[in-house]
């Protein structure tokens, strides 16, 4: 079991035919993902290592069968390329790229409520479950099934959790990062939940960093609704206020979105908060620790 | 990105929002001429240094002058000067603009804005009868003298919404005619060039009984600028710091901060931490650099220079994660950079993921002076103890 991706997920790759398009379909296929489409207006009839190319979505869903898509297009066309998945009726929708104007991803959300697809993103690594299936960007060797469930708004620090767990023989169920821009598609509360009602996951790991209010929401619905061990770490803690720290999303104001903020809604929560980045995979080893459950 | 005041007016005059008159000037002389249209005869002008900050007033950066005269003489002073605001830092700002523009008697101040509510994908107008510079302390000590009022950048702004401003300003009658036109050009205003805020502090009621903008703030989404080649000619270089201008130019995202161990990280998550765990060992970061996923040798040597640029660096922390972006290519970087731009301080790197073994090789044949890392931990404790050894 894993969450929102398995060896039976089927994804499209829109933006199949530029640069990053291919070659992270390359990296998808090797890694054993099952990319049965890809989409690039224009180039229908051509292949991509073999997968089919089509000029919209609705044509690869149709003749696929896809339930997923990846996005890997340039931040201009980006929004139309999230409506048309949504539109075609894609389940999932993870978006990479990232750049996406704010007004462009406030016309978006409002749209998915009207949908029933998930987004993953935008400006995100995307989500794998190891050993089944890969959608997005992440080094896909660092990776080992399990039973960790990790949340992330950060790519390589997502890596940086991963290792820390995969080293002490530690495999993952499922593994998301949601991205680093203020209006985004799942949060941290939609993956609690999954992970919580996920039978394979025991124990989760969430990456946080400065700004915005997700972390606090999330320390909230752990103390009312999460029965599992929760381990996090907050990125941003010397951070000056009004700096934008390279995410959109990332940015001290008002005085709202600290870094100490965050750590004491998520302690008073009980959840176990590494201090420093280093310490994320003993924070998880605690955490679990505490529950009395065996993990490796 | 941010524009000076007067932009900001020229573009609410564009959508018909009424601003006091006023000049834009870059010499004494000319704020002279300018004066001349504005005061004399009873009537004053004001003469305000145009640089990105707010609290300008308090800093001896809004002047009031009884006549042209005058205005040239607080001009000869404010250009060229530096401002010191709570928003400059210790290092200040160069006023290299002035504008002029009339004194105005006013009833009522007001406090009026329209900015993001990411948290709801929407925005929100702000709005208070406590307008002026003291608005901030307003937020903290009386929070419930300042309205929010969600407004949807999809639907537009609505006439219910007006009404709702308009009573928790108190205005009514042709006031609250003029507060809607007002608000209905500000909310197009933003949705049109993709604002991030845009802030009218004060709005006043004249003694004449009409409304007029006095100051006004307007920023934009960075994301959004490539459809906006019109804002983009607005950008002032001056105002920016030379490093994260010259970082910008090469698509890095760098933050200058106030330590001397200089950091070169991909990913923005992995770079704030980075920064966290070299305070956690005691020490402290000059920068946050966020080279990216797909950074190339051009774009690492890029990012040395600028490291490089600031004297107060005395040691140097890489720290990479090679997820798609492979080490043997960072490496490459690094010692390119490294023997191009000549290293005089010492530089700890850590190199993690793809292509790794490779990486490390190059950096132990290449002759340089690399201290290497096994981990995050590992390589900021050498950073911080480099950095320490190198001031002593």
């Amino acid at each position: 079991m894993s969450i929102f991706v398995d060896s039976n997920t089927r994804v499209i790759v829109q933006g199949i035919t530029g640069n990053q398009g291919t070659f992270h379909t390359r990296q998808m296929l090797d890694y054993g993902t099952k990319i049965v489409a890809g989409v690039t207006p224009g180039k229908e009839g051509q292949d991509v290592f073999g997968v089919p190319v089509f000029d919209t979505v609705h044509a690869a869903v149709k003749a696929t069968g896809a339930d997923a898509s990846v996005i890997y297009v340039p931040p201009k066309f980006a929004a139309d390329a999230i409506l048309e998945a949504a539109d075609a009726g894609v389940r999932l929708i993870v978006c990479i790229t990232e750049g996406i104007p704010v007004l462009d991803m406030a016309a978006v959300k409002q749209y998915l409520a009207t949908k029933k697809s998930r987004l993953i993103g935008p400006n995100c690594p995307g989500i794998i479950t190891p050993g089944q299936c890969k959608i997005g960007i992440m080094p896909g060797y660092i990776h080992r099934p399990g039973h960790v469930g990790i949340i992330s708004r950060s790519g390589t620090l997502t890596y940086e959790a991963v290792k820390q767990l995969s080293d002490r023989g530690i495999g993952q169920s499922t593994v998301i990062g949601i991205g680093g821009d203020p209006i985004r598609g799942t949060g941290f509360i939609d993956a609690l939940k999954a992970f919580e009602a996920d039978p394979d996951t025991w124990a989760v790991v969430m990456n946080g960093e400065i700004g915005g209010s997700g972390e606090e929401e999330a320390a909230r619905f752990i103390a009312t609704e999460m029965t599992k061990p929760v381990a996090a770490f907050i990125g941003g803690q010397s951070a000056p206020a009004g700096k934008r720290m390279g995410h959109a999303g990332a940015i001290i104001a008002g005085g709202k979105g600290t870094a100490s903020g965050k750590i004491a809604a998520l302690k008073q929560a009980g959840v176990e908060v590494a201090m420093t980045p280093d310490l994320i995979g003993q924070a998880l080893v605690d955490a679990v620790k505490k529950c009395g459950i065996e993990i490796s | 990105m941010k524009i000076h005041e007067y932009q900001a007016k020229q573009l609410l005059a564009q959508y018909s929002v009424p601003v006091a008159p006023g000049k834009v000037c870059t010499t004494p002389e000319e704020v002279r001429l300018s004066a001349s249209e504005f005061c004399g005869g009873g009537n004053k002008c004001v003469v305000k240094a145009q640089i990105h900050s707010g609290g300008r007033g308090k800093a001896g950066g809004v002047k009031l002058a009884a006549s042209p005269q005058q205005a040239f003489e607080i001009a000869t002073s404010m250009l060229g000067s530096t401002l010191y605001t709570h928003q400059t830092g210790p290092e200040g700002r160069v006023v290299h603009k002035v504008l002029v523009t009339t004194a105005v008697s006013v009833r009522r101040e007001f406090y009026l804005s329209i900015t993001a509510d990411n948290e709801n994908a929407a925005l929100v107008i702000v709005a208070s009868a406590d307008g002026g510079t003291e608005i901030e302390e307003t937020a903290k000590t009386h929070p419930e003298r300042i309205v929010q009022i969600p407004l949807s950048p999809v639907m537009g702004f609505k006439r219910y919404q007006a009404i709702r401003t308009a009573r928790a300003l108190g205005l009514a009658g042709p006031l609250e005619k003029e507060l809607t036109s007002i608000l209905s050009a500000l909310s197009r205003l933003y949705v049109d060039k993709d604002c991030s805020l845009v802030e009218i502090n004060p709005l006043v009621e004249t003694d004449e009984g009409h409304l007029l903008c006095l100051d006004a703030k307007v920023n934009f989404d960075d994301n959004a600028l490539f459809r906006h080649p019109e804002i983009v000619a607005l950008r002032d270089v001056d105002e920016e710091d030379p490093r994260e201008y010259r970082a910008s130019q090469s698509d890095l995202s760098y933050v200058s901060l106030d330590g001397d161990i200089g950091c070169l990280v991909n990913g923005a998550g992995l770079a704030m931490a980075t920064m966290d765990i070299i305070k956690g060992f005691g020490g402290a970061p000059a920068n946050f650099l966020d080279v990216g996923g797909s950074a190339t040798a051009e774009k690492v040597k890029a990012a040395f220079e600028i490291i490089l640029s600031d004297t107060r660096v005395k040691a140097i922390f890489v720290n990479i994660f090679g997820g798609i972006m492979k080490c043997d290519i960072i490496a490459a970087g690094v010692v390119s950079a490294a023997s191009e731009l000549g290293l005089n301080v010492p530089l700890v790197v850590r190199l993690e993921g793809t292509n790794v073994d490779e990486g490390r090789r190059i950096l132990s044949e290449s002759g340089l002076n690399v201290i290497e890392a096994s981990d995050m931990a590992d390589g900021a404790r050498k950073a911080v103890r480099a950095a320490k050894e190198a001031r002593a």
